[in-house]
């Protein structure tokens, strides 16, 4: 009895369950469109690797319209809200329908900002876009329009590795930047910088590249004033030094940017001590000249570098030849990190421009490393030892072998 | 002539006669007394092989103190080397003889098998004395090889790398031996348990046999007298004590030698082997190994349709088998000089000079 | 003129024994010494004593000596102990631990780690690799994972 009534049911369920998926598959926009090639066509295959996609979303999301009709016209209705192609001006707010909505982006990722499009805006991109530019870059420049992915992910254009080479597509071009005052070398430079190597080479995905000192929604070169600040994101030191330092309101008052003064913009090379002191390589010399206080500063520091520099990979060699000898230098090698470390601290201290402040690392860094050569120099020393006890065994042996050769002459010569 | 001998009194005398009784130590003593060996311009040459062997007991003895200290696993194998250079008493000494002693040992081991072989010291009946020594050769090579690995260098480890995969392209065993030798695909920590085993084991074994036949066989057959001087009346000194004794100012210089080298120039330790970085410039075996290396950087890539490694490697090959047949190519003719004899010689000539020149090229290379 | 020989012989044979003797001293006395174990016996140095109990007090750090490189030990304000490599991962200065923050912080270039080893502030770009703790009587035994 039971068991027929369920049998009785089953078709009515099936037929329901069909209809169902089949009004939830209806989509006449990718049926229609994957039948052609090239533009027309292209968004549906990209679609397939669209975060956007991944996540639910359908072309009506965002284009509008209704992919429940078969007929193209009825479908692609634009009073039913369609937009087929939406104008730059226009692209913050068509992606910001759904990205500035905290509502909205909360059913997907409750930590996602909503930002982004009030932050384009403040942008020199944003800005232009506003005056009636349709060169600037949208959101889609960057991000792509079909075939978004996330920026966590390494193939994504906007993933940490790719930003430079992405933004480069524009900005690197001397045509397509012509009439911006602005110069298309950054790329070429940033590349040659220590930065890139971090980045590139050593893959530290820390390591700054553009976005980092621009920003990216809100990307905007940083004044000349606040320069130390956006370095001293990660320089703190450096920064914190400079900005009480006796340069920074000079620099200001100069309009002279903080840190590239000396380091560079988007060339920034890892800095070497030639850059202190009054030679042709320094930086000091662009302003100061010889005799005033600051050249005989940076004259002096560079001194004392020099001083450190030379103590420490004159103990440094000694130790290597005595462990090479087979010493055992293990504690002196131990303490001359110590030594390396002052150096590495009187470098950041350069950023006050004082002498007694690097002096005040250097000089207990000179000791260790004295005696670390101290120690270097006891080890070769033993090894002379060695060398005595060497000489008295061979001594002993010599005299042996002379006393049996006596020994033979004394046999051979019995019989006679 | 030696009254202790023959009129037992006392003690010790007791002792020695009880052993004797026991052992047959005088009839051994007796054998040793007979002993001859013949006197003339060639004979600093027999000076060699007691050397080699003097040299030997000295690896063996380093060796075996060596081994109080030494682990060997690739994680283990580098630092202990370095402990026993630093942190154990003398132990740079014992680790420096050790290796010096070895590049010794090889170096009189090749003289004294060009002097042999010059000498014509491997006629009958002494066909086996010559092939034991060869064989010997051959282990001593492979000691040098598989102790090399051991301190598990970044040369080292590159020298091995090379070293087998030149064993890899003999042809249809050349696969196996690659994988026996490397103990897998690469040279691993896999390899180094292996070379160890070969080191102090296989090899030392192998070494004490052959060595107890080679030295019965020069006991028995004694010593040979070059062609020049066979037929002619030879003087000849009594093995012992007359060139014990020579032979012992030998040792004891030898053993100042070994001192001042490792005193003077300790071996050094390099870096630690990393399978990973890459090959380090100047990848060099050992010297010994040296011409033969040069000769296959040298050979051109295909020969006409073959690989000019391949071609390489089976000459050496051939040139190995052929050194074990030398006795047997070389019979004396009935008037005493024969045509392949002095052929052999000149071809030796030829060899030695194709040594020496590779070995330097390799060097100035 | 025998006996003459005699004295010679017997002063040759006294002087072969005495320098033999000289020479086995100086062959064996460097192999003696080989033989008796030094006094660090481990050739890897993978666990140390980096200090005494009693010696760190809560929210302070020390720093040891680890073979050739130094550790630094923390017992963090709830008496914890914990210890890392104490090389910067930046640019190899010696990191200290920071009692006023409670933070291990590097002095070269204000790089910061948590008690955890992770950075978390300036430039370092990975974390400080950590050690295990282990207390025995009162020595502090560190180990390498």
């Amino acid at each position: 009895m039971c068991q027929q009534q369920k049998l009785y049911l089953a078709p009515v369920i099936v037929l329901f369950l069909f209809s169902l998926a089949f009004a939830q598959k209806k989509d006449s926009c990718s049926e229609c469109h994957s039948q052609f090639e090239g533009p027309l066509g292209d968004p549906v295959q990209m679609m397939k690797t669209d975060i956007h996609k991944a996540k639910g979303l359908s072309c009506m999301d965002c284009h509008g319209g209704d992919a429940s009709l078969d007929d193209a016209t009825m479908a692609m209705d634009p009073r039913k809200g369609f937009i087929a192609r939406p104008k730059p001006a226009n692209v913050p707010a068509f992606c910001g329908k759904c990205h500035s909505n905290a509502d909205f982006i909360k059913k997907f990722n409750p930590a996602q900002r909503i930002d982004q499009e009030s932050e384009f805006l403040t942008s020199v991109h944003g800005k232009l876009l506003k005056s009636g530019d349709q060169k600037v870059a949208t959101c889609i420049s960057c991000h792509g329009n079909h075939g978004v992915r996330a920026v966590a992910d390494p193939r994504s254009p906007v993933y940490a590795t790719n930003v430079a080479e992405t933004c480069s597509k524009c900005h690197a071009k001397a045509e397509y930047m012509e009439g911006y005052k602005i110069p298309h070398d950054q790329y070429e430079k940033y590349k040659n910088s220590v930065h890139a190597k971090a980045l590139y080479e050593r893959q530290d995905r820390s390591a700054p590249t553009c976005n980092s000192c621009h920003g990216n929604h809100g990307a905007a070169p940083p004044g000349v004033s606040s320069i130390a600040n956006v370095c001293g994101q990660c320089h703190v030191r450096q920064s914190t030094l400079f900005q009480a330092g006796p340069h920074k309101s000079v620099f200001d008052a100069m309009g002279i940017g903080e840190c590239i003064q000396c380091h560079n913009n988007h060339e920034i090379l890892a800095p070497h001590d030639d850059m202190i002191g009054g030679g042709e390589k320094s930086t000091c010399t662009s302003c100061h000249v010889e005799g005033d206080a600051g050249f005989t500063t940076a004259t002096r520091i560079r001194a004392r570098l020099e001083d450190l520099v030379l103590a420490n990979s004159r103990a440094l060699d000694i130790l290597n030849r005595a462990e090479r000898a087979g010493m055992q230098v293990s504690k002196a090698k131990f303490d001359l990190g110590e030594s390396r470390d002052s150096l590495t601290n009187a470098r950041v201290l350069i950023h006050s421009f004082s002498y007694g402040e690097v002096e005040k690392v250097i000089k207990p860094g000179l000791d260790i490393a004295l005696n670390s050569y101290q120690a270097g120099e006891n080890a070769m020393n033993e090894l002379g030892f060695r060398r005595k006890g060497l000489a008295v065994s061979l001594f002993f042996i010599l005299f042996l072998a002379g006393l049996v050769y006596l020994k033979i002459r004394q046999i051979e010569s019995k019989p006679k | 002539m030696n009254p202790d001998i023959s009129h037992p009194t006392g003690k010790a005398d007791s002792l020695k006669q009880w052993l004797d009784d026991r052992l047959g130590i005088g009839e051994i003593f007796h054998l040793v007394q007979k002993k001859e060996v013949p006197v003339h311009r060639h004979e600093i040459w027999y000076y060699f092989g007691g050397m080699t062997l003097f040299l030997f007991m000295v690896q063996v003895f380093t060796g075996i103190l060596l081994l109080l200290y030494y682990r060997p696993s690739a994680e283990n194998a580098f630092e202990s080397v370095q402990f026993i250079m630093t942190e154990v008493q003398f132990g740079w000494l014992i680790r420096s003889i050790h290796s010096w002693s070895a590049n010794l040992m090889i170096a009189t081991l090749f003289i004294h098998l060009f002097s042999v072989f010059f000498l014509k010291a491997y006629r009958s009946p002494r066909e086996l004395t010559w092939v034991s020594g060869v064989l010997l050769l051959f282990i001593a090579l492979g000691f040098g090889f598989s102790g090399y690995l051991l301190p598990w260098n970044q040369l080292a480890f590159f020298a091995t790398k090379v070293g087998t995969d030149i064993a890899g392209v003999v042809p249809f065993v050349g696969e196996f031996m690659l994988r026996f030798l490397r103990g897998g695909e690469d040279v691993t920590g896999a390899t180094l348990t292996r070379f160890f085993g070969f080191h102090v084991a296989v090899l030392p074994a192998l070494t004490t046999a052959l060595i107890g036949f080679h030295l019965l066989l020069v006991q028995k057959q004694g010593m040979s007298v070059p062609p020049s001087l066979e037929g002619k009346p030879v003087k000849t000194m009594k093995f012992f004590p007359n060139f014990l004794l020579r032979d012992l100012i030998g040792w004891i210089l030898a053993i100042g030698v070994l001192a001042a080298l490792s005193a003077i120039f300790p071996w050094e330790l390099g870096e630690k082997a990393d399978p990973f970085a890459p090959a380090p410039a100047g990848i060099r075996p050992e010297w010994y190994f040296l011409f033969m290396f040069q000769t296959l950087k040298l050979i051109p890539a295909k020969i006409w349709i073959f690989d000019g490694e391949v071609i390489g490697v089976l000459v050496f090959a051939v040139g190995g088998l052929f050194l074990f047949l030398v006795p047997f190519i070389d019979r004396p003719g009935k008037s005493g000089k024969s045509k392949t004899s002095s052929a052999l010689t000149i071809a030796g000539i030829l060899v030695v000079l194709f040594i020496v020149g590779m070995t330097i090229y390799g060097y100035l290379d | 003129m025998e006996k003459e020989l005699n004295r010679r012989r017997r002063f040759l044979n006294y002087l072969l024994g005495t320098g033999a003797g000289a020479t086995l001293v100086a062959i064996f006395y460097p192999v003696l010494k080989f033989l008796i174990p030094p006094e660090v016996t481990e050739a890897i140095q993978n666990s140390v004593v980096a200090g005494k109990v009693n010696e760190i007090g809560a929210n302070t750090g020390k720093i040891f000596k680890f073979g050739n490189k130094p550790g630094l030990i923390v017992r963090t304000t709830s008496g914890n102990l914990k210890a890392f490599s104490a090389t910067c991962t930046h640019l190899d200065c010696i990191v200290q631990y920071r009692p006023e923050s409670a933070d291990i912080w590097c002095a070269c270039h204000n790089g910061r780690y948590d008690l955890s080893g992770q950075n978390v502030g300036g430039p370092p770009p990975r974390p400080l690799d950590e050690y295990q703790v282990n207390v025995r009587g009162d020595d502090i035994i560190v180990t390498k994972g």
